[in-house]
């Protein structure tokens, strides 16, 4: 039986975004019994490195890099009383990244973390990113950047986003023996034209072609301890393809990130997507809510999708996880920005002459990421006078005001944080 | 290696005016050297519409330089055809423009002899379906585009071709003078930091704006004057013509298509110094609010940059209106001051470029006793492939007949394969200039897309790697200097879809890449 477009699906909980926080938000209310429903764009995931960062640098005029997040979060929280992280426990952070991880090791994508430490990772810029849990296949690349003992970088012939000789020639003079190498793609049909991607990491789950790869590599390896790659060593069973891959060449392997649209970021999409699907989480991909009304017993009814695909949803309460910019939670005219569903009160700078500073690079950040939906202590938007603007919304992720994700390195964090707590209140509430 | 040169004529300045007169000089048989402080076209000439005015514009404040313009048109549109798109231009008025104004047009127009055709309302806007329909007068002109870029690099690559050494990246620093000449005109490699001179028996000053400060080098004192510019560009072409309002010339009141993009201006802001000159969220606004007066798409159009550029102006009449101070160039002969070999040429408007450099060049060859006489007017100017990849639409044109998957797309929004990134590298090698992301930018459409480099930016630096052009941590180094640059022309336009692309650049250069705060950063802010 197929329900019918005028057919009104009800639930408790509707997630209005399939990014970071969308996901660990649909993931804590499924963990919860809640019976939920999420709707939104390809998410900010497939835009995602695969890094999970919880706090990276603070405070930004100083660049401080913490090498223990929470002690740069006790900092932070001290300084800026209304940044989302001061409305959480640093157990509740603990536990929420827990939940997050042992889930996903759970559908096949474990990550690695150190519990009071960030972690270093090279970029594919051949800078060094702070950053908490590292997918498990670039483990092995921490640790070698640790040690700078003798490493090769391999690339393929054509690859166009990604230099392993550029990463060499950046990081040289920290890392003396780090050395390059380009071999040719193993599977059949690339010329020139190679990216990293969904198609190539598929084409390296096969094992033809990982036994092409082991054969072009040897003569490479010398002397080299590791050895690291980008990030497009399989979509599914990533972690099993590194391993192994490591056993057959004699040392570790390691993935390297790579730009949007990464292979990780895919990974972690696919994953959530997987799993929350096998938790009874119904999900619509690629729609957006079009109309939204309260009930009259206090809920809401959404219309999401256009056209013959329009879904009518019920919900008790909806947790608001639809993101900036890119994502389009926010918008902005010539004049204000706005939040694009509810039309929800925002902080945000007077006029848009001090939305950004004359600098792309100012260190400080640009006063327009600080903009956003200002929340109480049960994670609710609020108005001007402090009052939640509905009983029953909730806001998580990067649509809070008062941080900068990008400059503080804390975007997965934040995201993962502020679901927990949006889900947890919503829970104490209801 | 280059400690001492010697010359007939030293240049300074490779906008259009420099590499227009480096060109004439060379067809005379003169021996020139001509020096850039940054790259061919990195002031004034490569930050304006790209307008070749039919003069139209000029009819009410400047007669004289309406005719200049006319003829000149007329001229670079039978010698530079391939750098020249001949749209034809509308002049119009809307409601509540000054109908005055508007009565004595056409007979300005024909007593400058520019040719004019008067459309109806209804005509015009079948023409244009954009314009607005509050419009009260149309006449089409000819106005056309010219390719600034194109423009320079021609004129430079042929006179290269024809011996003239030019030298980019190069700062005057002084003059030494003896007996009322310039002796020797020192110099400084800003790529490598080496200190050099040349002996030159005349020296012309082609600076553009920066004419004063040169000049105050050999104790000349000009009287400049200098007018911000500022332009934004559409994420498409929003008409086929040039559109002009016509009222006397005011902010962002005319409309130019350039190639697959159109570009509205522009502003004219009184300024002291050249330093820090970039467009304002204010003046966007202005230009936006004004545009959509004449055209009322404007007000919902995507803008993915903005751009500014100084006018010099040599007169100090008028302290109200720098637009009310004639355009007209300035030819100045520093004898009097007590410098016998040294000019300046400076003001007047990219259309009369030839003609600034034709007058400059006849007095120069005079005082060398040079009779040949000038070329420029007959002898058409050969395309090369130095300026090709600056063209506005070139790449998707070429991409959708060749498509050649073993030739990779490097920027994706102006559609140009590895293969033109390779020739835009060889053409800077050519005239002696080091390949950064930036001069990358500067020499094609690299990065003037909608995603302002984006993805491009970090794929080019990747390959010029591969190539082994760049080394050490000269990566990173390129990467913040582009972004700074192109973030000058990105700020003011963002709102709606530039600020969601801006945050996905902001994502991944510095959330991913660390980029604010790479280690070299302290050290290349105190350089």
């Amino acid at each position: 039986m197929t329900a019918k477009n005028s057919d009104i699906i009800e639930c408790e909980l509707f997630v209005i975004g399939r990014g970071m926080a969308g996901m660990a938000a649909a993931l804590f209310a499924a963990n919860r019994g809640l019976s939920t429903i999420q709707a939104g764009m390809a998410g900010g995931l497939i835009f995602a490195s695969g890094l999970l960062d919880l706090l990276g640098v603070y405070p930004l005029d100083e660049k401080r890099p913490w090498d223990d997040p929470w002690a740069g979060m006790d900092r932070l929280v001290q300084d800026v009383p209304n940044h989302p992280y001061a409305r959480l426990k640093r157990e509740e952070i603990q536990g929420a990244f827990h939940e997050v991880l042992s889930f996903l090791e759970k559908h096949g994508l474990p990550y690695c973390f150190q519990d009071a430490r960030n972690s270093q990772m090279m970029t594919p810029a051949g800078t060094i990113k702070r950053t908490y849990c590292v997918p498990k296949t670039m483990w092995n690349g921490v640790q070698a950047l640790e040690e700078k003992g003798p490493c090769l970088l391999a690339d393929f012939t054509g690859l166009h986003d990604f230099s392993a000789r550029q990463i060499v020639a950046t990081m040289k003079d920290e890392w003396p023996q780090l050395r390059s190498a380009c071999v040719p793609f193993p599977a059949p049909g690339y010329i020139k034209d190679l990216i990293t991607g969904e198609m190539t990491a598929q084409d390296l789950e096969l094992s033809k072609n990982q036994d092409k790869l082991v054969k072009d590599l040897e003569p490479y390896l010398k002397d080299a301890q590791a050895v690291g790659m980008p990030a497009i060593l399989g979509l599914n069973h990533s972690h099993e393809i590194v391993s192994d891959f490591g056993q057959r060449i004699g040392v570790p392997i390691f993935e390297i990130p790579t730009l949007p649209i990464s292979v990780p970021g895919l990974r972690l999409n696919d994953t959530f997507t997987r799993g929350l699907s096998a938790k009874g989480v119904q999900s619509f991909q690629q729609y957006q809510v079009s109309e939204v009304s309260q009930t009259p017993r206090g809920g809401f009814q959404l219309v999401i999708g256009k056209n013959l695909s329009k879904r009518i949803i019920r919900t008790k309460a909806i947790i608001l996880a639809s993101g900036r910019f890119l994502g389009r939670g926010l918008k902005a005219d010539r004049k204000h920005v706005y939040e694009t569903i509810f039309d929800l009160p925002l902080y945000q700078p007077a006029d848009r002459n001090e939305w950004h500073s004359q600098d792309f690079l100012n260190p400080e950040g640009h006063p327009i990421n600080r903009a956003g939906v200002e929340i109480d202590d049960a994670f609710r938007p609020v108005d001007k006078t402090g009052r939640p603007v509905f009983q029953n919304l909730y806001a998580a992720g990067s649509i809070l005001a008062h941080q900068d994700w990008m400059r503080m390195k804390c975007g997965s964090g934040l995201a993962i944080a502020t679901a927990y707590g949006a889900v947890n209140a919503l829970l104490k509430i209801n | 290696m280059k400690s001492r040169l010697q010359t007939q004529v030293l240049i300074i300045g490779g906008g259009a005016t420099g590499t227009g007169l480096a060109r004439d000089l060379a067809l005379r048989g003169v021996q020139c050297i001509l020096v850039e402080k940054g790259d061919i076209n990195s002031g004034t000439s490569g930050a304006n519409h790209g307008l070749l005015h039919s003069g139209a514009r000029y009819v009410f404040s400047d007669p004289g330089g309406a005719s200049e313009c006319r003829e000149e048109a007329e001229l670079l549109k039978s010698t530079a055809p391939h750098c020249i798109e001949e749209t034809g231009g509308l002049f119009v008025a809307v409601q509540g423009d000054d109908e005055t104004y508007v009565a004595d047009f056409p007979h300005l127009c024909s007593s400058c002899g520019i040719p004019l055709r008067e459309l109806d309302p209804k005509e015009a806007r079948e023409l244009e379906p954009t314009l607005s329909e509050k419009l009260i007068a149309a006449y089409e002109v000819g106005d056309a585009t010219i390719a600034p870029f194109m423009l320079s690099l021609d004129n430079i690559s042929q006179a290269q071709q024809l011996g003239t050494q030019l030298l980019c990246q190069t700062k005057v620093v002084g003059f030494k003078k003896n007996n009322h000449r310039i002796q020797t005109v020192k110099l400084l490699d800003m790529k490598t930091d080496e200190a050099f001179t040349v002996e030159a028996e005349q020296v012309v000053s082609a600076s553009g704006p920066w004419a004063g400060e040169i000049a105050a080098l050999a104790n000349v004192s000009i009287d400049i004057l200098y007018s911000k510019g500022s332009l934004t560009v559409t994420d498409t072409r929003v008409t086929k013509r040039v559109v002009n309002r016509l009222r006397p010339p005011g902010d962002g009141d005319i409309l130019v298509p350039g190639g697959s993009v159109s570009i509205l201006g522009t502003t004219s802001i009184r300024v002291d110094s050249l330093q820090e000159i970039r467009p304002t969220v204010e003046e966007m606004d202005l230009m936006v609010d004004e545009g959509a007066a004449m055209l009322p798409i404007l007000e919902n159009a995507r803008y993915i940059r903005a751009f500014a550029g100084v006018r010099p102006l040599v007169s100090a009449e008028c302290d109200t209106d720098d637009r009310c101070i004639a355009r007209g160039f300035a030819l100045l002969d520093h004898f009097p001051q007590g410098v016998e070999n040294f000019f300046t040429i400076t003001g007047g408007k990219l259309t009369t470029y030839r003609l600034m450099a034709e007058r400059t060049a006849d007095l120069v060859c005079e005082r060398l006793s040079v009779s040949k006489p000038c070329l420029t007017r007959v002898e058409p100017l050969p395309s090369t492939q130095t300026g090709r990849w600056t063209e506005p639409g070139l790449g998707p044109k070429l991409w959708l007949k060749d498509n050649n998957p073993e030739d990779p797309l490097l920027c994706e929004c102006e559609m140009l394969p590895e293969s033109a990134i390779d020739s835009v590298i060889d053409s800077i090698r050519q005239q002696n200039s080091r390949p950064s992301l930036r001069a990358i930018g500067r020499h094609s459409r690299l990065g003037k897309g909608p995603c302002q480099g984006t993805c491009c930016g970090h794929r080019v630096v990747a390959h010029l790697y591969e190539r082994g052009e760049l080394k050490a941590n000269e990566g990173i180094l390129n990467l913040r200097e582009f972004f700074r640059t192109r973030w000058k022309g990105e700020r003011p336009v963002l709102w709606d879809h530039q600020l969601a692309q801006a945050e996905l650049k902001e994502a991944i250069y510095c959330g991913l890449l660390d980029l604010e705060r790479s280690t070299i950063a302290d050290r290349e802010n105190g350089a």
